[in-house]
């Protein structure tokens, strides 16, 4: 994975130079639009299938206290008893039986599986929000003002991009680390990871959104709005911007999967979420303690929801960007 | 030419600049130097001593190109952990990180350009969409994932290698290598097929592209129809011609390489730098992160350096442009 950045970097490529949309009336084209979309999610199996994967994910993942059998937070509905359950077998001492097996200290690994999910996936949410706003509003600054703005902008992103964004989510996690007091570390955690992806992950935006600026910026409308005394900043935000959006969405969805695997590896690296918050990562991380002496599923079930997460966003994000590519209709 | 690369010389000396100054900011202004080098038994003499004797009363721009001059020269400080120059340090752990990424360089490089050219030559055949099929998966695994598969298969269930460490090492006195020792061989095998396996099929589904579009060409029809073996219009003149964005994605993604060791070395406890900067981000060692950025950033600057020169050096229409620009 982690390697995917530049995987991805080259996928993305095309959008750089992708022309813009025929003028025709917006209300129109924005019907037209949505039903070509539609009509193209409907034919491609694979899209339906990665869409429906992502969407039971996200709906487990927001009501994990209902669906999960226990709370493994919760210290008082553990039973060290359980320790090592084999998936579906009933335990040796107690007799109850975890259809997914439990780990070490008796925590069901379904019920883990879930609210790891529920951090892998709103870290990946937030760092991608993040990411996708610090990004469109430097685009959107550097494309429209120009000058030594769009200078330092595009030249902090240019050397950004020289380094995979994995080793720029450990610097900036290293540097919080360091500047945070070590009893806030746990609780801030989460929060630094955020920061870290999305601090990682906005040039693939602002390279995006500025270059679609350029283009707009010399239209008729944002001519005419400028001329009847629109701020800069309501031009950018209210006429470019919404113009904009569509590359802007695709990349989204990539950098979710991305962002994903970013967070897991960083918690699997043992500088993410902490063992009292488990990612997916954490889980992965650690199950890896366990494979040696056999007990493979604490391991194997949540490798696997992680990856099947982090494929059909890759498909669906794929598939967003060849639907809303004018090029290849 | 010669214009052009003393223009990016230029750029990559401000980019280091930059990055220097990210790193020094880090090494002043994250946690303070005082506290991380003396314990708890001090008395302000001796604080504000060491801060004179350390220069941390100087302007910052004096701090910072006395940073610089000293970087330059390998000297990052003492390790807040570790007690010992950083320079020293990693001095010891670079063998290891280095061995193992040209291992897995090379594989990525002959493996995927092997498999590319097949995929491409045997277009429609099963094996060449075997291969195809299976890269994809290879593509979309995270790292960490493909090391912990391989350590279940041949270290857990097989037996067959080693799962953690880099085996027997042998000293050379200012290198140690697993070159030379059978275990040390075994050794580097799982690491370097983790590390290199994302880089191999990103080659080998370049090279199948560009093969592709290249044997379209007239002149490859010409070539075969002039009765030249299918060897020599494959290799000499269809190869030949798919190098140049082949050349850039390997150089870009050496570098890569290097940044992802991270990942496989913790997951193979490989004693190499990577591990050791994981360490330092979990113990907020800033000296250490600092050199290791450094480090990182005169090394992915070069590699751009050069590809960027290789890159108007092999192919002769860009040397044309250059000189009317």
């Amino acid at each position: 994975m982690s390697n995917l950045p530049d995987a991805t970097r080259q996928g993305v490529e095309p959008l750089d130079r992708m022309e813009p949309a025929e003028v025709v009336q917006p209300s129109r084209w924005r019907s037209i639009w949505d039903a070509d979309v539609t009509w193209s999610f409907r034919h491609s199996p694979v899209a339906v299938v990665a869409a429906v994967v992502t969407l039971a994910m996200i709906l487990s993942a927001i009501f994990a206290p209902w669906i999960a059998t226990t709370n493994p937070f919760d210290p008082a509905s553990l039973n060290l008893m359980n320790g090592f359950s084999r998936p579906g077998v009933p335990n040796a001492f107690t007799g109850e039986s975890f259809w997914l097996g439990t780990d070490d200290q008796g925590r069901d690994v379904w019920s883990t599986i879930l609210y790891g999910l529920r951090i892998s996936l709103f870290v990946g949410f937030m760092a991608v929000l993040f990411a996708l706003v610090l990004g469109v509003l430097l685009g959107l600054l550097a494309g429209y003002v120009g000058g030594w703005v769009e200078t330092i902008i595009m030249r902090v992103a240019d050397v950004q991009l020289t380094f995979p964004s994995i080793l720029v989510a450990l610097l900036i996690f290293g540097v919080a680390r360091g500047v945070i007091p070590i009893e806030y570390r746990d609780q801030m955690a989460i929060w630094v990871l955020i920061v870290a992806i999305g601090l990682s992950d906005w040039v693939q935006f602002a390279r995006v959104v500025r270059g679609a600026t350029l283009v707009e910026k010399n239209k008729e409308y944002v001519q005419a709005a400028r001329l009847i005394g629109r701020k800069p900043g309501a031009i950018m935000l209210k006429h470019i911007l919404p113009n904009v959006l569509s590359p802007v969405l695709v990349i989204a969805t990539i950098s979710l999967a991305l962002a994903i695997i970013a967070e897991a590896t960083l918690s699997f690296l043992g500088v993410g979420a902490p063992p009292t918050q488990p990612s997916l990562g954490t889980l992965i991380r650690i199950g890896q303690d366990f494979l040696f002496s056999g007990e493979w599923w604490i391991l194997f079930f949540p490798a696997l929801t992680l990856l099947a997460l982090a494929l059909s966003v890759n498909l669906l994000g794929d598939w967003l960007r060849d639907a809303l590519n004018p090029r290849l209709r | 030419m010669l214009a052009y690369i003393i223009r990016r010389v230029f750029q990559s000396v401000i980019v280091l600049l930059a990055v220097g100054l990210v790193a020094f900011s880090m090494f002043r202004f994250v946690g303070d130097p005082i506290e991380n080098l003396l314990g708890q038994e001090r008395t302000v003499q001796d604080v504000e001593r060491l801060r004179e004797a350390l220069g941390l009363n100087d302007p910052f721009a004096v701090q910072y190109a006395r940073f610089l001059g000293r970087a330059v020269t390998g000297d990052f400080g003492i390790s807040y952990r570790q007690s010992r120059p950083v320079s020293q340090i990693i001095a010891e752990r670079a063998p290891a990180t280095l061995e193992l990424a040209f291992v897995s360089g090379v594989l990525a490089l002959t493996v995927g350009i092997g498999l590319g050219v097949f995929t491409a030559i045997r277009r429609d055949g099963w094996a060449a969409n075997i291969i195809m099929s299976v890269s994809l998966i290879g593509v979309s695994l995270p790292t960490f994932l493909i090391g912990i598969l391989l350590i279940y298969l041949f270290g857990v269930q097989l037996r067959w290698l080693p799962t953690f460490g880099r085996g027997d090492v042998v000293d050379l006195g200012w290198w140690t290598t697993g070159f030379l020792t059978s275990s040390g061989l075994k050794s580097l095998i799982l690491p370097s097929i983790t590390l290199g396996l994302f880089q191999m099929t990103l080659i080998m589904r370049l090279v199948r592209s560009e093969m592709l579009e290249v044997l379209r060409q007239d002149y490859i029809r010409f070539a075969r129809a002039r009765g030249l073996s299918a060897k020599s219009v494959n290799f000499r003149h269809a190869l030949k011609n798919t190098m140049v964005p082949v050349i850039t994605v390997t150089g870009l993604q050496l570098g890569a390489i290097i940044a992802f060791a991270i990942i496989t070395e913790t997951v193979f406890q490989w004693p190499g730098v990577g591990l050791l900067f994981i360490n330092a981000v979990q113990f907020v060692d800033i000296p250490v992160m600092a050199a290791y950025l450094m480090l990182i950033s005169v090394m992915f600057v070069m590699i751009n350096l050069l590809v960027d020169i290789l890159y108007v050096w092999v192919d002769p229409r860009l040397r044309i442009d250059g000189r009317h620009t």
